[in-house]
Parts: C-alpha cells; structure tokens; sequence
C-alpha cells in the first residue's frame, strides 16, 4: 500500500496532525475517495486545494495520475503563479 | 511525440514577432480602445477611508443628474456565499471578491469601491459619483503586517477566526491563516551546527504597474446574454467570476480577450467587469469603465509587503545543517496572500536535512494582495540569499561554491515534500561561476552580489487549434491571453510540427464561446501547456494530412510521409508521385473529407521547475545614497527557449522589476491609511536609463515532459534580484541593509550611521 505524507499543515487539520497515511489506492481518485471516507472534508479539501507530487512530478487536478505501492506520494499545496 | 533531440528548423529561431506592427503602429486593441454603439461611462466611487462602517448610501442624487442612466450599489449584485473554488488563480473567496468589487458593510481599504455610476459622459460620471451621499463611521486602521496582528488591532472581519492553529481561536483576528513546513528535526540542527547566521528582513508593498491601466466595455442585453470585452490574463477566468458574482449562466456571457499592456499577475482576477455589467444592465446600454492610473494603485491588488525572519546553522566545512524561517505577509483587506509559496520556495533550491518553516497570512486595511510573478518567492528569497551571502562570508566561502555544496540536484527531498526530478539548479550555478562576469575585475567602492531563485511552474487546462485554410496558411489558436510571446511560440510549435516557415502560421485568441476552455494565463504555464495542446492539434492535422494523401494518390495511408511540409510517397515501393504541399491538399480538403483542422484540449502535467542565477554589481553614492546598476547578468535554466528573444525579453524585464523592487518602489502611506505616491512620478518603477542591458544567459536542460522540452520562463527571473543587489551593496559598502526598497535616503542613513564608527578606526 502506498504511504501518503500530507505536507503543510492546512490536510493536517482533518487527520488530527498525521502527516504520513498508508491509503489503499493507486490513482489519485481513489486517493482522494479514501481519504474522505477516514477523514470527512479530507476529500474536498485535496482534490480543490492541492497538488500530488508522485515520484517528485507534481500533478494538480488529476484523477487519472496514477502511482504503485513503491512510490513516493505527496500532497502539497496548490501551485498557482503571477 | 517528443522532438528533444530533433533537429529543428523553426523552435530555437528568431522570427519577428507576429504582434509587434500592430503594437508599435497603436493600431492594438486595449480595453481602453473599445467603443459601442450607445456606449455609457461607468465611474466608481471609492472610499476615502482606510478602514470604515459604512452606515448608508444615498444614491438619490447621483439618480437625478441629466445623462446618468444607473447608479449601482452592492445590493445589485446577489450576496453570495462565503464559497471557495479553484477557478483563478489560486483558490478565491467569492463573497471576498464580490466585497472587493463592490464594498458590503465596511469599506476595508482607502480606495475601495462603494458605489457606480453609468452615465453619457465621462464627465458627467465624475460629477455624478461626488453626488452619492456615503455615511461612514471611520475605525481604527492597520497598514503594516505585524500591526495588523498585535492583539489591540482593530479586526477586519468579525467571522475570521485563525485556520491552522489547533485548538480553533475564540475570537476573531487578523491573522486568516498559519502555514507550516517541517523536515527533520532544525533545533536539534542548530545545536549541530558551527555557524549560525540570523537576519530579519522587512519588505513594503510593490505594485505589478503595468502600463496599461484596468478597462473593460460590457454590454447585458435584454435576453440576458452579456458580451465583455476586457485586457486580462484569461477571458475564461473574467467569465467565470462574472458568471459567479452575477449568477449568470457561463454560456450566455462571451468574454472577448483583448491585447494587454502588462499584467505579472496584477490581471488574474477581476475588479470592473461584474460592476460594469450590472450598470449596463440597469441601464440597457453598453458601460465602459477605466481605471486612473491612482485608481490602480489605491484600488488594484499589489502584492503583499512582509517580515520575514531567517536563520542559517552550518558546519565549518560549509554543509548546511538546519534552518528556519518565519514569514508574515499582509493579504489586503481579505486573505489569500501568496504565504503558502513563500513558504515553499525560500529553501527549495537547497538540500537541507532539517527545514522549520511557518507562514502567516494577515489581513490589514490595504487593497487585497493579486499574484505578481511568482509570488511570494521573492519575499522569501530576498531574506533567505542574503542569509546565504553571509553566511558565505563567515566562513569565507566563495558565494557560488556554498550554494553548489548545499544545492538541489535531481533526486533531493524538499522540505515541502517532493523530491526534485529533472532540475537545472546546478547547471545553473556552474554557467554562473564560468561566466566572465563572476570573475571581471571590480573598481574600489564597487561590490557585486549573487542571488538564486526557484520556480515551481504549472501546467494545466489548456485548448490550442489548428486549422488550415483553403490556400494552405495555417491559422493556430490558442485559449489563452499573450502576455508574454505565447502567441509566437505556440505559432511556431505548430509551424515546425507542420514543416512550414514560421511567417506561414498565424495565431489568434478567440473568445470564450469559440474555443475550448483554458485555463488563465499565469504561472509561466501557456508555451508548456496551450503549447502541448497545441503540438498535439498540429500532429493531429499531419495525420489527417497523410490520410487525404494516401487516399488521392489510392496507397495505405502507412506508405505516406510528412516531411518539411508535404506529403510524400514513403519510398520507391510507394509509387511514383509527386508530393502534395499544404496548398495542394486544402484545395482537395473538401473532396478529401472535409475542413482541415483539429483542436485539442488537455490538461498539462509534468512542468518542470525553474531556476535561476543572478549577478550584480553596483557602486554607491556615498553623498547621496543612490545605488546604480554597473553590470546585471541573470542566467536561468528555460528548459528549451522556443524563441530566445522572448525569454531573454521575460527574464530582463523580471530582473528590472525585482532590480525596481530592491532599490526604489513600495506604498508610502500617511497616518490616517491613505496612499501618498499613487503615480509613476512618485512610485518609482526602473525607467530604461536606470539599468544597464541585462545580459540573458539561456540554460537549457531540456524539461522530458513537454514535447520540445520548455520549461516556464517569466517568474523566476524576479526572484534573485533583491538579494542579488543587496547583496552587492554589503560587497561595496560592508553594510548588510535588511529593509526594502534601499532607497536612497536608506542607504544614506546606514552610511552615516556607520561613519562615527569608522572615522573613529
């Protein structure tokens, strides 16, 4: 099962300041069915408000990005620009 | 496809850009250029307090006067929800941006907008707004970031209670958010650690100052459907707000982009469209409305000024071991400063095994903060690479080789969670430290100074087309506003893909009803992302093209070629014909299966990030404290500079604002919270004979996700300036200066301040 490490602190407010979750998934729209069925909210708040960097590549609005039990899954803030 | 390693023929040249007759003839369209038939003025009046209930509005008045056709208040516009989406730039708040267009209950800033007139003339518009009659009750205000977060200062909003912080607060406050970013453990560090190097840094509030002031013509006909015509960074985005704030179906209002005259940011959201609709619909008539040049600075989103507090622990041998920062940026009058990026960005150039980062987003009485080029980073950088620079001279290490030793390569863990992939960081530094620059010789009095940066770059929702027409031109289309030479790249993706000179391929921005959706024009995002969808709309059409040639010539369609713009037989197997050009095959199209052309919406992963170099040398007048710019040299890495004169043209003109942003601009504010330099003669932006040419150094380490290797160029380049000056300074004069901008009467005053000292040695 892939490990999920939650960064920044606005996702730790709904998992009680867990930052690393093992989840059941390998898409991030499983990812983010899973956690909303753990953690009530958890779901809105990663699928509108921030990105999932899989192996280092960010991906933002995604549900098709996928990852294996092996990779390094992060979720991290969403990235907008000037 | 991927054409990295192709040998190109158009991407990597230097064609004349296809905007620049129009432009330099006047003949561009602005927002300020539009007319229509029946067109009225719309005029806004704004508060003249800084923070205030406001207790009535008395538009009877303003009714009255002969040639006014509606008067509008925020009771025309449905109050909506305190609802966050994704749809702009950066998640918004839209009762926040509804309250910002048109003030609620409280004026929040000098300069916001309380009511709107629409009348036949401009001057009559003028005169009707000094006719409505506003009851204010003035409240305590607060400017600066840490006044607006002492515990006697007055609150904003009574239902803003700090997120981020556990147990939830019990009472309203000023600070909307606290972010944080933790790796390692950075006490522990700092007890590790031979050098400790600590500063804090303070900036002002800067303003995008694009030249071209806010303006939109809207019309609301009587069936309801609305036509905008507006200068922003995305029509879709102008639309969708519109669509939002006025409870409008999005597919009754058209959004026609126009030419832009600067945007970094500054246009990613909108402050005229919904008001000027609402009068046009009040009134039955178009409403043109545009903004002074005060008006923009009083009422149009800078970006946030800040604190922020920086400290660097180090072995002797130069190896960083830990760090911290805490950063505090004001938001304006509603949240949403760019603190989350800052956070991110100070350290993400470097490896460091343990990182403790806390942000806060204030809210005070200054216009809400917009986007300007990579925001937040340059607050961040600007604390974190003159620590770098100090913290180099402590342990008498070369500026370049520290940041090598400590720098990000592929496969290093950021402190905010992923891991660097297909970087240029240190090819970066290493044409740095080879370029002649580094090592030219400098005069006494004279100092130089080094300064990095990093970008993260998006992708995103993207539409782009392309179609040939019946004598073989090609027209491409992209969903996106050009601010930045996009229209130019995108043209010559699709004209190297199609084999055609550059010149052959024209592209245009349709409106929001004629393309498919894209996503704005912002985070260095549309060469990467419209581009890709681009590219793959012209392979599309070469495929199409292959099919109607092997069905005119009757071979499988896997015995036809495409090379250099035609079709030919692939091999002597293939039959003997002659190749078919663009021209040849548009005449057939119809025969053939109709209208050439596809269009391809996508949404663009993989952005690589951005990195870049900068090195500056300066001299200072000691009698007068004016800084001047000997030498600038910004190296970056751009992934693949599909034309190099526009990347050098992002990178110089980031340069110059972050050079501008360093020595001279910022907000100057008087007691009572109103803006005293609200024009270019006193808000002091670099005019051309402040700066010398800046040399653009291209580094290209080719970004594998896009097709012809591009990486974002236009933010990073306003990131190391700051520091990079600042850095120069403290070479030239010995004196570190931790407040912005090192304005003249500042860098005389830490002169003089150090004078006694050394008369005395």
């Amino acid at each position: 099962m892939p490990k999920v490490l939650i960064t920044g602190s606005a996702c730790q407010r709904f998992t009680g300041g867990k930052t690393e979750l093992e989840v059941a998934a390998t898409t991030f729209r499983r990812l983010v069915l899973e956690l909303d069925q753990r953690f009530p909210g958890l779901g809105k708040q990663v699928e509108e408000g921030m990105a999932v960097a899989i192996d280092g590549e960010i991906f933002q609005d995604a549900y098709a990005a996928t990852f294996g039990s092996d990779s390094e899954v992060v979720l991290i803030p969403k990235i907008g620009g000037g | 496809m991927n054409y990295i390693t192709s040998d190109l023929k158009v991407v990597g040249s230097r064609p004349v850009r296809p905007d620049g007759v129009e432009k330099v003839t006047g003949r561009a369209q602005f927002g300020a250029d539009m007319r229509m038939a029946g067109m009225l003025w719309g005029k806004v009046l704004r508060s003249p307090h800084a923070h205030a209930k406001i207790l009535s509005i008395d538009t009877s008045k303003a009714e009255k006067l002969p040639g006014v056709k509606a008067v509008v208040t925020s009771k025309d516009l449905p109050h909506i929800a305190n609802e966050e989406a994704f749809v702009g730039e950066g998640p918004m708040n839209f009762r926040d941006l509804s309250r910002n267009c048109l003030a609620w209950d409280k004026a929040l800033y000098e300069g916001h907008a309380v009511a709107a007139v629409a009348a036949t003339s401009q001057a009559i518009a003028d005169a009707a707004i000094e006719l409505i009659d506003v009851k204010y009750e003035v409240l305590p205000h607060s400017i600066d970031v840490e006044d607006a977060m002492a515990d006697n200062a007055a609150v904003l909003h009574e239902d803003l209670f700090t997120a981020g912080v556990d147990p939830k607060p019990a009472k309203p406050s000023n600070i909307a958010k606290v972010v944080t970013f933790k790796k390692g453990d950075a006490e522990a560090g700092f007890k590790d650690a031979d050098v400790i190097v600590e500063g804090r840094y303070t900036t002002k509030a800067v303003h995008q100052a694009y030249i071209e002031p806010h303006a939109c013509l809207c019309s609301y006909n009587a069936d309801g459907q609305v036509m905008i015509y507006s200068s922003s960074q995305g029509h879709f985005m102008v639309r969708a707000y519109c669509s939002k704030l006025l409870g409008i179906d999005l597919a009754n209002i058209r959004a026609v982009p126009l030419e832009i005259g600067g945007g970094f940011g500054g246009k990613t959201l909108v402050y005229l469209e919904p008001v000027a609709i609402a009068l046009s619909k009040k009134a039955g008539r178009p409403v043109k409305m545009q903004m002074t040049r005060d008006e923009v600075f009083r009422a149009s989103g800078p970006t946030s000024g800040a604190t922020v507090e920086v400290k660097l622990g180090a072995k002797k041998d130069g190896s960083i071991v830990a760090v911290k920062q805490v950063l505090k940026y004001q938001a304006g009058a509603f949240p949403g400063s760019p603190i989350g990026p800052g956070c991110m960005c100070g350290f993400a150039m470097y490896d460091i095994p343990n990182v403790d980062v806390v942000g806060y987003d204030v809210v005070s009485n200054r216009p809400k903060v917009a986007a300007y080029r990579a925001p937040g980073a340059p607050i961040s950088s600007w604390a974190v690479e003159c620590a770098m620079d100090d913290l180099a001279r402590k342990l008498g290490k070369d500026a370049i080789e520290l940041r090598e030793q400590n720098g990000a390569r592929n496969g290093t863990k950021t402190h905010y969670g992923p891991t660097h992939q297909n970087i240029g960081f240190l090819e970066t530094l290493k044409a740095a430290k080879n370029h002649p620059h580094w090592k030219a010789p400098l005069k006494p009095g004279q100092g130089r100074g080094i300064a990095c940066g990093f970008w993260f770059n998006i992708g995103g929702e993207s539409s782009a087309g392309c179609h040939i027409a019946e004598d073989g031109t090609v027209v491409a289309t992209s969903g996106n506003p050009d601010i930045g030479g996009s229209r130019a790249s995108i043209g010559m993706m699709v004209a190297e893909v199609l084999g055609v000179p550059a010149e052959r391929v024209r592209t245009i921005i349709p409106d929001t009803s004629s393309i498919g959706f894209s996503f704005l024009t912002g985070g260095s995002r549309v060469t990467f992302a419209t581009g890709m969808a681009a590219t793959q709309a012209a392979e599309r059409v070469v495929e199409d093209l292959k099919r109607r040639a092997a069905q005119i010539w009757e071979i499988p369609v896997e015995a036809v070629e495409w090379k250099d713009g035609k079709a030919y037989p692939a091999g002597s197997n293939a039959g003997a014909f002659e190749p078919l050009d663009l021209a040849s095959l548009a005449l057939k199209a119809g025969r053939t299966g109709g209208p050439i052309g596809s269009e391809v919406s996508v949404n663009a992963q993989g952005a690589g990030p951005g990195f870049g170099a900068h090195i500056c040398d300066v001299e200072v007048d000691h009698e007068t404290g004016a800084v001047k710019i000997l030498r600038y040299t910004a190296i970056q890495d751009v992934g693949k500079a599909i034309h190099p004169s526009y990347v050098e043209g992002q990178i110089q003109g980031g340069a110059t604002q972050g050079i501008g942003w360093a020595l001279n601009e910022e907000y100057i504010y008087d007691a009572k919270g109103k803006m005293d330099n609200s024009g270019f003669l006193d808000y002091r932006v670099p005019v051309a004979s402040d700066v010398p040419m800046i040399e653009a150094v291209m580094v290209e380490v080719p970004n594998p996700r896009h097709p012809f290797g591009a990486r974002g160029v236009g933010e990073v380049p306003i990131i190391p300036p700051m520091a990079a000056v600042g850095n120069a300074i403290c070479g030239a004069t010995g004196l570190r200066l931790y407040d912005l901008p090192m304005s003249p009467p500042k860098v005389r005053a830490a002169l003089d301040a150090v004078a006694p000292k050394l008369a005395a040695e």
